[in-house]
């Protein structure tokens, strides 16, 4: 952070800064945007939502009487007469953590105000999203197919489908608005609005640069919300 | 350590004058506070009827909406409770009070109160109006957010509301909602009651955390020039930290209310166990009730805190200012609302004790919670310590201040009683767990906002309250309140269960049944002692005195606006700036008995003013 500069300010390094910091007026986080500060705390939020979610779906796969279904075989998919493991998910992530790569680009070409490169990689990313959602639909079709339902499973416990559909659909609800987002911002970049500081339709705030790092945020905290949901579904 | 911050000239040139004891050397350097970091903030101001006072972007006016909303709502649950008190009084007066019709306005009367009453007062009322005035803001960060924060909680009340007039009426499982029963048939509003409570509470959820999030980076990140986290008043810590827990605890909530309304709608088992109804096995199975015990109560903890922690802190202030002396002890203070706030997320369990777990368990939850008896007592003393010797103005405020201390003492020791689990397990569900959470959650914040609205209600109207009405206003609820939640304690020491409809022939009856009747009527009379207020409202706002610049002689800023009633943007062309804590009363040496946090070191520099 030490390219900040504020006039009447020394930064100290280490905790002594943090501390120092912390004390100070006006600011505690030197230099954060307003919008960024927020998102981050919005995002500790959050992650408490989550946690919720997957310590229920721990505890009522730990106390169910009837037997979990395998989720490889679950999940699986029977591509050219073999049957492939987690096939689907695997690309399902993969587009996903992508898509968070093409983020952090778009965040450093806005930051160069760059608004071709930054709008066409938002673009991706948008795109890599509405991948990701579209075969996680695909997935949902397909065990819906099978029998698999919110009330009962015929591979065994209910309570997977109850926690497989809440969980991935409260997640995928997450990457959905993220795209639609993503859209807006593409056209507004595009348009150049973060350039000339056009003011929002609804918060009359004027445009900045900053918000795309900001949606960037959320982005990969959807991406690493997903890890976790990986992990604890189709790992365990 | 203080050569680490010695590019603060402030507290420097303070810090030796206070050491020197003179005014030597105070030239205009020790006036000198840092440039301003960011841009002035950017501001949309309503030009129309509806962008002003409906739709309106300004904190101020959004926390007067958060308040009268709030405030309706809150007498609808006063409504309830004068309803529940006819029937445990005089059982069978009313006709149509069933039954279900109780446990209806029980589960109404707790959710009402707990959650769209003391919450969205504490923190969308009182957050709003004074969160930017004390730090020094023209505004809360995003006004737009933070209006969309108030219509959600306006829907989310809708909503709420709407339940008595659906099918099957409201829920009526209890304020906790706790499955299976609450959507089991024989429940009241087992289908659409508890679908539009869950619904109501994710809403109210979404809506708060827009507002959280403002007033936490308001606070972090929005102060005016001079202002440091530990010159903020005590209020605006207490709200801070309340929002802090806000924000990690609703999730659980969230989650929960969720789970349920699947449980309900779609007929997933989450919370639901194998159930045989009138011989029958239902569609449910395999699900933990338990589970959803403990997510409601990962909210509900601290939930008491998001309460508390802001009349603490707006109790601190009063005090402070009605006693003419500065806060006994800031720091700790500031470090008791905070520990309180983080042990908070540690002692949930012990809403459980009656559960069935582990007694190692309870053990573990009994300490917890015992350990929060420490922070409190410390600002408890600190409370007497600021009334010790001050300079006592014995007006409405102060009255309601010091009810409030004698009614949080009482509810705190009783709590300590229900921490441990040996005494809970016979007290849980009588009448002594009523007496204790309404004493320490109901009536001693509804003291505090009582309080509050007498102490600001100069700063957002420019006219005073009516004193005369205030001290009816305050003996009536105050030795009201005491009689009705007093002899409570009693009737759970006898045994008394907690929602019961009706005693019919228990052996309680003799000994409960005048004491009932006794309860009733003092809690008509205190509700009805509340419209004293209302009047006195309506009555003030045209022809009250007029209170001009900070009629209390206040320190801090809310009261430093260039007009009163403050405006769109809070500080006219230029923002204040802060040199000294919130509570320099009766500095020895100093003309007046108040030294505002405006006022430079330069114009003090013959006082023994303290660093801050």
């Amino acid at each position: 952070m030490s390219d900040i500069k504020i006039e009447g300010y020394e930064f100290k390094p280490g905790f002594k800064g943090m501390a120092k910091d912390t004390g100070s007026d006006q600011t505690m986080f030197k230099g954060v945007h307003w919008g960024k500060a927020m998102m981050w705390i919005f995002l500790l939020s959050d992650t408490f939502i989550f946690s919720c979610f997957l310590i229920s779906y721990m505890k009522g796969r730990g106390s169910t009487l009837i037997d979990w279904p395998n989720p490889s075989e679950v999940f699986g998919l029977h591509v050219f007469g073999v049957d492939v493991p987690l096939l689907l998910i695997a690309i399902m992530t993969f587009v996903l953590i992508t898509s968070s790569g093409t983020m952090a680009l778009a965040v450093k070409y806005g930051y160069e105000k760059n608004k071709k490169m930054c709008g066409w990689l938002i673009l991706a990313t948008a795109i890599g999203g509405l991948t990701f959602v579209g075969m996680q639909a695909f997935e949902w079709g397909k065990l819906i197919h099978e029998g698999v339902r919110p009330w009962e499973n015929p591979f065994g416990a209910p309570q997977f489908g109850s926690f497989f559909f809440m969980i991935t659909g409260f997640h995928g609800t997450h990457v959905s608005i993220g795209v639609i987002f993503l859209f807006i911002y593409a056209y507004k970049t595009f348009a150049g609005h973060y350039d000339e500081g056009k003011r929002g339709w609804f918060t009359t705030m004027k445009g900045d640069y900053v918000e795309i790092e900001i949606l960037g945020l959320y982005w990969h905290f959807v991406d690493l919300v997903w890890v976790f949901i990986f992990a604890f579904f189709y790992l365990w | 350590m203080s050569e680490d911050f010695n590019d603060n000239k402030t507290i420097q040139a303070q810090s030796s004058e206070a050491i020197s004891g003179g005014g030597s050397g105070i030239g205009a350097d020790a006036d000198y506070v840092r440039p301003a970091e960011v841009a002035d903030q950017d501001l949309y101001h309503g030009h129309s009827f509806i962008t002003k006072w409906i739709f309106c972007q300004d904190a101020k006016v959004i926390g007067v909406q958060y308040f009268l909303l709030a405030t309706f709502t809150g007498i609808i649950g006063l409504i309830l409770s004068w309803l529940m008190r006819l029937q445990l009084g005089f059982p069978g007066l009313a006709p149509f009070m069933t039954a279900e019709h109780y446990y209806q306005f029980v589960t109404m009367h707790g959710m009402i109160m707990v959650v769209y009453f003391l919450t969205a007062l504490f923190l969308g009322g009182f957050g709003n109006y004074l969160i930017p005035l004390m730090v020094g803001a023209r505004d809360m960060v995003f006004p737009y957010l933070n209006m969309v924060s108030f219509w959600s909680f306006f829907v989310a009340v809708a909503v709420l509301l709407a339940s008595f007039f659906v099918p099957g009426g409201p829920t009526g499982s209890g304020w906790t909602l706790y499955p299976p029963q609450a959507i089991l048939e024989g429940t009241p509003g087992s289908g659409w009651g508890i679908m539009l409570m869950c619904i109501s509470l994710i809403l109210f959820v979404a809506g708060f955390t827009m507002g959280g999030l403002n007033y936490l980076i308001t606070v972090l990140q929005a102060r005016t020039r001079g202002m440091t986290l530990m010159r903020m008043p005590l209020t605006v810590w207490g709200i801070f930290t309340a929002t802090v827990l806000a924000m990690l605890a609703f999730p659980a909530l969230l989650v929960g209310a969720l789970m349920m309304s699947l449980d309900n709608v779609l007929g997933t088992s989450f919370f639901m166990p194998t159930i045989l109804k009138a011989g029958e096995v239902l569609e449910y199975g395999g699900g933990s009730p338990i589970l959803f015990q403990h997510l409601f109560w990962f909210f509900g903890h601290p939930e008491v805190y998001i309460v508390a922690l802001p009349a603490f802190g707006i109790i601190s202030d009063l005090i402070s200012v009605h006693a003419r002396k500065n806060i006994f002890g800031y720091r700790m203070m500031v470090w008791a609302i905070v520990g309180i706030g983080a042990l908070s997320f540690f002692v949930w369990a012990h809403h459980m004790y009656v559960s069935g777990m582990n007694p190692w368990f309870g053990f573990f939850f009994a300490t917890t919670t015992l350990i929060i008896a420490v922070p409190t007592a410390m600002k408890v003393y600190n409370w007497i310590l600021t009334l010790w010797r001050g300079n006592i103005r014995l007006n409405t405020v102060m009255l309601w201040c010091l009810g409030f201390i004698v009614t949080f003492v009482n509810g705190g020791i009783t709590g300590i009683f229900l921490g441990n689990v040996s005494v809970d397990v016979p007290l849980s569900d009588t009448y002594f767990v009523i007496a204790h959470f309404h004493m320490v959650m109901g009536i001693a914040p509804l003291m505090v906002i009582m309080g509050a609205v007498y102490h600001w209600f100069p700063l957002v109207s420019g006219r005073f309250l009516d004193e005369k009405l205030g001290k009816w206003h305050f003996w009536l609820t105050f030795l009201g309140a005491y009689s009705i939640y007093f002899p409570m304690h009693y009737l759970g020491f006898i045994g008394v269960p907690r929602r019961y409809f009706e005693m019919y022939d228990s052996p309680y009856v003799t000994s409960a049944v005048g004491m009932n009747e006794f309860i009733s009527i003092a809690a008509f009379i205190v509700g009805a002692a509340q419209f004293i207020l209302i009047y006195n409202i309506i009555k003030t706002l045209k022809t009250g005195k007029p209170a001009g610049h900070n009629p209390w002689q206040a320190c801090s800023l809310e009261w430093l606006t260039p007009s009163v009633p403050p405006e769109h943007g809070n500080w006219g062309d230029r923002l204040p700036t802060v040199h000294r804590w919130a509570y320099d009363f009766s500095v020895p040496g100093a003309k007046e008995d108040f030294i505002t946090q405006t006022t430079p070191p330069s114009e003090v520099a013959n006082t023994e003013v303290e660093k801050t």
